[in-house]
């Protein structure tokens, strides 16, 4: 036969708890016990509370430009609880549900918000907040060689929109990642648009997902809507990265239900239908129903978490405002492990001189 | 002690380096059964294995953006990039995450990662290999910046970048490779990165350069017969200006050699620097021999681009007559 089929695929749809509240038990029963979904539930909750206030911050003058995480909660949440503490999340700024649930103190977040770097020292295992897009995943790439390079069992988990797959560093990441056997597990949110431009200028491809095909290494889609799925794709996936060193990739459709940050206004470029739409999707109201639906949250716990929510916020934001100001000493004095004379006498010179450092050793 | 070629002396470095402390690993492009398109990494693969010395997909910003994560990762990554032409894919990740990440993680995560880059002219190759782009890396901070212009040096500073705790793009001037040989120990040992190296004493007239010109600096010291005092940087960044500053203060005249491009060269940095710090010691304006601010040219013009002893020469006899 001269022209014959080389390769063929399918690209698997996962999905658990949908939109309509229906469960697939066969998937979806005993993957978490209850007591967790309830916890991760009320932890999601948590953190919608705290993005309206973070939101509110912003208005209000008390904090710079925020990206609104509100929507997208199940994707890193759904991750963060499939993995091990041991293992690394390297984010890019819409994770806040995945980071406070490995521990990150949301008092961070907000003090990275609030333009103070202390707020990107966090004693976990992950990597700062990651601002230019799509460069975040080849540090993964690394992260996750470290960890095989020692044999230490740990992988890394990173995150990215649909428009940082465009970026040339997502392609060398995941071509690293395949040809070198490195344990990734890449999750792309895709979320309809980046800023204002929609996926389809940044994929042709029916799916994203075929984009982890090309280079070799399985590829699901996921409703990143659905906690259950993203649970059992990310479990699945660090199973693989564990036991095989194979990197997977996860597209997980999601909606970014905010502007992409304070300084945007999404009504410019898309419909308010759409919008509404995916407010009908939102993955902590299903989590809600589904809880009732077995009896295992109710009205008065929802009234008891909304004050529980409210204090902790709140004494989150006291923390954040209430620290003390950097000193200007802190421009210098973690820019090298020691810092070299001619830095040290630009230090001094801020001090002393309106001159800058000339003079100085004259 | 072994009579070694600056390449040579990397090699060793590198072996001695991989010997010592199972945290270091090479990655980059035909690094590891080729051993490297000059041959800096030969006989390492074989020896220490392809977990140790590691053949990367051909992409610099992969390379780097992964060694980035292999040192966070508390790995010592020691990346090749095959040219300093190609160095451009990863000045990325190199200026908004490798010099960044200790400062805004507040020393959380460092990324202590050797980039080494074979940089400059005079070996008459194809276009793109020949560029010597020092001060675009020293301009942004985080990042150190070192280029040897011996064999001894070339190890001993190279061994100090791999130890250090911070990323070090470590240039390596390709035209002296295997111009020359000199006596290299065999143990280990270092050279301190951030300080310049007096090559040679004199009074009536400081030079500073750094990498293949400083032997351009000695052809013509040599033929002006001046008492001509000669630094050799090896640190571009940061910047060793007390050994230039006490050198200038004493003689009262400088002339600055380099192979890159004029403008906003670190040739500019230091021609300030000395005014600032030496201003009422100067009997002469501080003379600058360096590239022309135009591409490298290709190889049947370079050697009319690159400084030579006559240019510098020239130099000398203007600084000196002011």
């Amino acid at each position: 036969m001269p022209v014959d089929c080389a390769f063929e695929t399918t690209i698997e749809r996962v999905s658990i708890l949908d939109e309509h509240g229906v469960f697939d038990e066969s998937m979806g029963e005993g993957l978490i016990p209850d007591a967790d979904v309830v916890a991760l539930y009320r932890h999601m909750t948590m953190c919608r509370h705290f993005d309206e206030i973070a939101f509110k911050l912003q208005r209000s003058g008390r904090m710079g430009t925020y990206p609104e995480n509100r929507g997208q909660e199940a994707t890193s949440l759904g991750a963060a609880y499939a993995l091990e503490d041991s293992d690394w999340l390297v984010t890019c700024y819409r994770e806040n549900a995945g980071l406070f649930w490995r521990g990150v103190d949301p008092e961070k977040i907000l003090l990275h918000w609030m333009g103070d770097e202390r707020g990107n020292h966090i004693p976990v295992k992950a990597t700062p907040l990651a601002i230019p897009i799509g460069t975040q995943m080849l540090h993964a790439a690394g992260l996750a060689w470290a960890s095989k390079y020692r044999g230490d069992g740990g992988i890394a988990c990173t995150f990215f929109g649909d428009g940082a797959t465009s970026e040339g560093d997502f392609h060398e990441a995941m071509n690293f990642s395949a040809n070198l056997d490195l344990p990734v597990v890449f999750v792309c949110q895709n979320n309809s648009w980046a800023i204002s431009v929609p996926t389809k200028i940044q994929c042709s491809a029916p799916t994203i997902a075929q984009r982890g095909l090309a280079y070799g290494m399985h590829s699901v889609q996921v409703d990143g809507n659905d906690l259950f799925a993203m649970v059992k794709v990310v479990r699945d996936a660090a199973d693989r990265a564990r036991t095989e060193n194979r990197p997977t990739f996860i597209e997980a459709i999601t909606y970014r239900l905010g502007d992409h940050t304070t300084a945007d206004d999404a009504r410019r470029y898309r419909d308010q239908a759409e919008v509404d739409a995916w407010k009908g999707r939102d993955p902590m109201i299903r989590l809600r129903n589904w809880l009732e639906h077995r009896d295992l949250w109710d009205e008065n716990q929802e009234q008891a978490q909304r004050a529980e929510n409210e204090a902790t916020v709140s004494s989150i934001v006291k923390r954040a405002e209430g620290i003390e100001p950097p000193t200007t000493d802190d421009i210098f004095n973690w820019m090298y492990a020691d810092t070299p004379p001619v830095l040290e006498a630009q230090r001094q010179s801020m001090r002393t001189s309106s001159l800058g450092q000339g003079i100085t050793g004259a | 002690m072994a009579n070694l070629t600056l390449v040579q002396a990397i090699n060793l470095a590198l072996a001695q380096e991989l010997e010592k402390d199972d945290r270091v690993l090479i990655l980059g492009e035909d690094v590891g059964a080729n051993g490297g398109v000059f041959r800096a990494t030969e006989g390492l693969h074989e020896r220490f294995g392809g977990d140790r010395v590691v053949d990367t997909p051909l992409a610099e910003s992969g390379i780097i953006g992964t060694a980035i994560g292999l040192a966070m990762g508390g790995l010592r990554p020691v990346p090749e990039i095959q040219f300093e032409g190609f160095l451009g894919p990863a000045y990325d990740q190199l200026c908004t995450h490798a010099g960044r990440m200790r400062s805004r993680t507040r020393a959380g995560l460092t990324v202590p990662m050797t980039v080494r880059v074979p940089v400059g002219g005079g070996i008459h190759a194809p276009e793109l290999h020949s560029d010597s782009p020092e001060a675009i890396y020293s301009h942004n901070p985080g990042i150190k910046v070192v280029m040897p212009s011996s064999p001894y040096d070339a190890k001993g500073l190279l061994i100090s970048a791999i130890r250090d705790p911070d990323p070090v793009i470590f240039f390596e001037p390709k035209r002296i490779y295997r111009a020359f040989r000199e006596e290299v120990p065999e143990d280990e040992y270092t050279v301190p990165i951030g300080k310049a190296r007096v090559v040679r004493e004199g009074g009536d007239m400081t030079m500073v350069s750094w990498g293949a010109t400083v032997l351009q600096c000695m052809n013509a010291i040599e033929a002006s017969g001046s008492d001509i005092e000669l630094i050799d940087l090896r640190t571009i960044n940061p910047l060793d200006m007390d050994t230039v500053a006490t050198s200038v203060r004493k003689t009262g005249r400088a002339v600055i050699v380099h192979e890159a491009p004029m403008t906003c060269g670190v040739g500019a940095e230091l021609s300030a620097r000395i005014m600032e710090q030496c201003f009422l010691h100067l009997q002469a304006p501080v003379q600058r021999v360096t590239g022309f601010d135009t591409l490298m040219p290709y190889y049947k013009l370079e050697l009319e681009y690159l400084p030579d002893a006559e240019r510098i020469g020239k130099a000398i006899a203007e600084t000196a007559a002011y």
